[in-house]
């Protein structure tokens, strides 16, 4: 009984087992010394658990009375979270070296907050829920206050902590009442009192409450507040990672407890989750117009783009699952390229972050501009690029869950937003000549931006799958 | 008798008196540490007065958990407070303002 538990955990217990050990590893040899070698072997190892999970046998298990479930749909969010940080760790050890903060706790802290995004996504119990979402925003915390001298950043990791810490409670708070009017933790077991009983005003205070706890960690509008200060006082390489893996398993996890706990009154949840994806597209859109860091701007794209990922859980079926999906796995890979451009927006050895600073960029690297500009226009949603699918997607959910107008609404906001995308395009072909960046651009992430600038283009005609394995992922949530 | 009732408003009390501390307080960081930590310990007395009332431990069970997350928590923010006041050499909650917003 107990070997069948392990089993079905096992990726979890490796990488948790691995970060312990390389920690102790790092300490008693080389510290420091032994950063390369362990970034490496943490991407590596990320990318192989990756693998093996994407090889696993179909089919649901759980383990430790229902408290973890492993199937198609966690299965799904576990092999991009991983993939996406194994490329994030690789990218971001050039920046981290350039600025003297080339430490060995880097990697190791993004394989603990990678094991909490895994039980996050696996959660099957309001207990392994809090756990796994405490285990990746505390190591989130301390990632985010790497530059321990910058002033900026450990800001940035106050901030993040102070209300992070916040969200954790309303969560709580809402767990324990969701738990008191059901008297269980167990994601089924609340989901057979809600299919007998439906929601009392108990329950519905407990649902609204941990609604307002993940909003604020996919960071969805009205509970925004702290990404865009967060995004541009962490290090950048610690932005990239929060703009990828934390936003899956925070989506994924929103899903689950959907779907799986509350799945019997989604004429309830689906209006909130409307609102917070209504509130989130527009507010991305407009707010970002103003900015000229590209770190903030990335921020309140984010928001916005959490907010089409939410329309797709707002739709309440089982098309609207498959949508978020494949549009988290759009999201997270158009991040990978972008960021992989900002990491190395360098004048004279310094990291800039002006968007202005990309004053007729075409002319210093047509090869770059070119790629960074098919990324924009796919993040603005413009057609025909894979940006735009993925929207697609979303929309056709909506409207055929009857949300024409949420649906309207996201393609106005939509339209608002393409405004910053465009104008960080026009300044690099025709903005005004300025000092200009320079730098090289390392042969890695050269690779990961022409890489996924071309999975834009390419996945036009062959999006390599992901509608199958979406569908597949959906059809283990809704089962 | 004091029911189920009672312990649940004590701990709304408690709740929202700790939300208050976190967006009320102009002077200290450390304060917002103890508001949070004051939301979390009224998180438990609903656990536990859940717990006796259905008259099943998981509630307790829960309950221990919290407690440890939070004491790992504290000591978190309490690391990134340290961090911070060296750099900016102060940790009046206006003083947090770097950056806008």
């Amino acid at each position: 009984m107990i070997s069948n538990d392990l089993n079905t955990v096992l990726p979890e217990i490796i990488l948790a087992v691995y970060a312990m050990v390389a920690l102790m590893f790092a300490v008693y040899t080389g510290k420091d010394r032994t950063a390369s070698m362990l970034t490496w072997l943490t991407a590596a190892v990320l990318a192989g658990l990756g693998a093996w999970i994407a090889t696993r046998p179909e089919g649901a298990a759980t383990a430790f009375n229902g408290a973890f479930i492993d199937d198609g749909f966690s299965r799904y969010a576990k092999v991009v979270m991983l993939w996406a940080s194994a490329i994030m760790l690789l990218l971001s050890q050039d920046y981290l070296r350039r600025n003297n903060m080339h430490k060995f706790e880097y990697p190791i802290l993004i394989s603990l907050a990678v094991v909490g995004m895994m039980m996050m996504v696996s959660a099957g119990d309001l207990m392994a829920l809090y756990m796994g979402l405490e285990l990746q925003s505390l190591s989130l915390y301390v990632i985010a206050a790497f530059r321990r001298d910058s002033l900026k950043s450990t800001e940035a990791g106050l901030k993040y902590f102070v209300l992070g810490a916040l969200s954790s409670g309303m969560l709580l708070y809402g767990a324990s009442f969701v738990y008191g009017y059901t008297g269980t933790t167990n994601f089924a077991g609340i989901a057979s009192t809600v299919g007998e009983e439906g929601l009392g005003l108990g329950m519905l205070f407990g649902l609204v409450f941990l609604c307002v706890g993940m909003a604020f960690k996919i960071s969805a509008a009205p509970f925004h507040m702290w990404t865009p200060d967060v995004y541009e006082g962490s290090p950048t390489p610690v932005t990239a990672f929060f703009a990828t893996a934390p936003k899956m398993a925070a989506a994924g996890l929103f899903a689950r407890v959907m779907h799986d706990a509350f799945g019997g009154a989604g004429a309830d949840w689906t209006q909130i989750i409307a609102f917070l994806s209504l509130v989130s597209m527009f507010l991305g859109a407009v707010a970002a117009i103003g900015q000229t860091n590209i770190k903030r701007l990335m921020a309140y794209s984010s928001i916005a783009h959490m907010g089409f990922a939410l329309m797709g859980l707002a739709a309440g079926t089982k098309e609207g699952v498959t949508a978020l999906l494949i549009y988290m796995a759009i999201y997270v890979v158009m991040n990978i390229g972008t960021f992989a451009f900002i990491l190395n927006m360098e004048k004279d050895g310094r990291a800039v972050t002006d968007i202005r600073s990309l004053g007729l960029y075409s002319k210093i690297a047509p090869g770059r501009a070119a790629a960074l500009a098919v990324l924009m226009f796919s993040l603005a949603g413009i057609p025909p690029l894979v940006g735009f699918i993925g929207k697609l997607y979303v929309l056709k959910a909506a409207v055929a869950a009857d949300m024409a107008w949420l649906a309207i609404a996201g393609v106005i906001a939509s339209v608002i937003g393409a405004f910053y995308y465009l104008r960080i395009i026009y300044y690099m072909y025709f903005g005004e000549e300025t000092e200009g960046l320079d730098g090289a651009m390392p042969t890695l992430h050269y690779a990961a931006l022409a890489i996924s600038a071309a999975i834009m283009v390419v996945g036009i005609v062959n999006p390599f799958g992901i509608e199958g394995y979406a569908a597949m992922a959906a059809e283990a949530l809704l089962r | 008798m004091i029911t189920l009732e009672h312990y649940l408003t004590v701990a709304a009390i408690l709740f929202v008196i700790g939300i208050f501390g976190i967006f009320l307080n102009r002077k200290n960081v450390i304060i917002i540490l103890m508001s949070i930590e004051l939301m979390l310990l009224a998180v438990n007395i609903n656990l536990v007065a859940f717990s006796v009332h259905l008259g099943d431990l998981v509630g307790q069970i829960f309950t221990l958990f919290v407690l440890t997350v939070a004491a790992a928590e504290a000591a978190i923010g309490l690391a990134i407070l340290v961090c911070f006041f060296r750099n900016r050499g102060t940790i009046a909650v206006e003083d947090v303002n770097m950056m806008k917003g």
